[in-house]
């Protein structure tokens, strides 16, 4: 269970970036994250497994409290929280297998990760997952040969690899295609309710957390501003979360996605036609 | 939007990098062009001394034509022998002083006090030439190759450990970001969010530095360092243009093949 209590985080460059956020995410809740840009999202998930230092309020993993920790107490409570990143943030000229591996680094000594020598155990998990995730053909490919879903994918797995008890995920759908996308959120779910994982998700696209979460924090300029089932988000909520002229704007921009993806399927079907006639 | 009507003949001109104002422009510009023609005039050419050179140059030439690799070969032979592992071994040294130094003074990983002092050495290396290093390590530790070594050695750590630096500073942030969030320490870090990024450059720049290194050799045995160097000078006080020429030559050679071989290792590598 995650406990985030008056969390406030100001920025030396003046910028208030969290203003006294609260709320608990309980075991093998999936909770999604929405809010325009800047709104403070990416500097929350950050401040829980502190790559950002918080400026005021505590955050409580299982009872233990994170903030305040420092050197390998830190470090200890990190390698519990699994992390995914927007842009994948994989190291790129690393085998997949190693990606995968370096989930364990908060757990084995520094002699076993610099040879590459993981304990049985950690191969037999990362292998494990690795099926999981459907990557099972490209053990030792580069990171870099993959395609953006594949990456995502070796993401995924290199946070369950830490055994985590709480799950951070900052913008997986970012750089990704729609439909990988819905295939990565997918599948970012059904590991957390496989596992009972609490997980918090940021996500800029709002229909997509509503197919998929169980539960929504709307995040406007550092305060939140909504909370409750992804059902409850009508239009007045996210008028409250956007603003009405983004909000509006968002709209008219899905609508016009859901045409070109429409009228890419027609082409795609009309084109399918045309070469079944040559043929 | 206001919509402009569409009108012809409308002209552009490419807008100026440096002075905006046309005045400027042509009072500056001209001004470096005086300059430059009155610098020419000023210079005192002695048509005597450059025929006078011409004649030694071509003694010079005339001995590299007909380079002599037989006469004094055992000497020559030991040159390029003691150059080789005075290069090497000033390599290798070099690069196990310079890595720990360039990690120490990278700003995104290291604390400030290290920093600091990383930094220094690497500007207190920088700051001379080869020459003047060696002239120094010649006084310290007498004439042969051993200066020679600790000078190469020396300056290596300059350009090796800040190039590294400046590579590490620049590397993808969010690779290293990912590998903090897994719990990992320091060293783990280092081994994997940063060096698999700088690994290549470092590869290439080693090789590169190894270069540098047989070059510098053959110039600082010039000022007493030893290896080919003192063997060119040596042939050159004696007037002896062919093994000059010779050494010369095979001078060229080396650093040709090492360059090919660098070359072709560090796109190996990519």
């Amino acid at each position: 269970m995650l406990r985030i209590d008056a969390l406030d985080k100001r920025y030396k460059t003046g910028d208030h970036a969290l203003k006294g956020v609260s709320f608990t995410v309980e075991r093998g809740q999936v909770v999604g994250l929405i809010g325009p840009s800047g709104a403070g999202k990416s500097t929350l998930i950050r401040c829980i497994n502190r790559l950002v230092e918080s400026s005021r309020g505590k955050v409580l993993l299982n009872d233990v409290e994170i903030t305040g920790m420092s050197g390998s107490g830190l470090r200890r409570m990190r390698r519990r929280i699994g992390m995914i990143f927007q842009e994948y943030a994989l190291v790129e000229r690393l085998t997949v297998m190693e990606n995968v591996l370096s989930g364990r680094l908060g757990y084995v000594p520094f002699w076993r990760s610099f040879l590459r020598r993981y304990p049985q155990a950690d191969v037999d998990k990362a292998f494990a997952l690795l099926d999981r995730v459907g990557l099972t053909d490209h053990v030792d490919k580069r990171a870099d040969a993959l395609s953006g879903g594949q990456r995502q994918r070796v993401g995924i797995a290199r946070a369950l690899e830490q055994d985590p008890e709480l799950l951070l995920v900052d913008e997986p759908t970012a750089s990704l295609d729609p439909k990988t996308s819905r295939q990565i959120m997918r599948l970012i779910c059904e590991v957390c309710r496989e596992r009972q994982l609490p997980a918090i998700i940021n996500i800029h696209d709002v229909s997509l957390a509503q197919m998929f979460v169980d539960r929504i924090i709307g995040l406007r300029a550092g305060e939140v501003v909504f909370d409750g089932p992804p059902d409850g988000l009508d239009h007045a909520a996210l008028t409250e979360i956007y603003g009405e002229e983004d909000w509006n704007q968002m709209r008219a921009e899905k609508e016009e996605d859901a045409r070109d993806e429409e009228d890419a399927a027609a082409f795609e079907a009309t084109r399918r036609e045309r070469m079944e006639g040559i043929a | 939007m206001s919509a402009t009507p569409p009108v012809a003949g409308r002209r552009w001109r490419r807008p100026p990098l440096f002075i905006q104002s046309r005045l400027w422009r042509w009072v500056i510009y001209s001004g470096v062009l005086v300059y430059l023609v009155l610098a020419v005039g000023s210079l005192e050419v002695d048509w005597q001394r450059v025929y006078a050179g011409l004649e030694r140059a071509q003694r010079f030439i005339g001995g590299f034509l007909v380079p002599d690799f037989v006469t004094r070969s055992d000497q020559i032979w030991r040159g390029m022998v003691e150059s080789l592992t005075m290069t090497v071994c000033a390599t290798v040294v070099g690069i196990a002083i310079s890595v720990p130094i360039g990690i120490g003074a990278a700003r995104n990983i290291a604390p400030w006090p290290v920093r600091v002092v990383c930094r220094a050495i690497i500007a207190v290396s920088r700051a001379f030439q080869e020459i003047v290093i060696a002239i120094l390590f010649v006084a310290m530790f007498g004439f042969g190759p051993f200066a020679g070594f600790v000078t190469l050695s020396f300056t290596t750590i300059g350009f090796l450990s800040k190039l590294l630096a400046d590579d590490i500073e620049e590397i993808d942030e969010s690779q290293a970001e990912a590998t903090r969030a897994t719990g990992a320490g320091w060293w783990q870090i280092v081994n994997y969010g940063v060096q698999p990024q700088v690994m290549p450059r470092l590869i290439g720049l080693s090789l590169y530095r190894l270069d540098i290194n047989f070059r510098e050799s053959a110039v600082i045995g010039i000022v007493g360092a030893g290896g080919i160097g003192a063997t060119l000078n040596t042939a050159m006080e004696r007037y002896d243009y062919d093994t000059a020429g010779a050494i010369l030559l095979l001078i060229i050679l080396l650093v040709m093949a090492a360059e090919y071989g660098s070359s072709h290792i560090r796109k190996w590598i990519q």
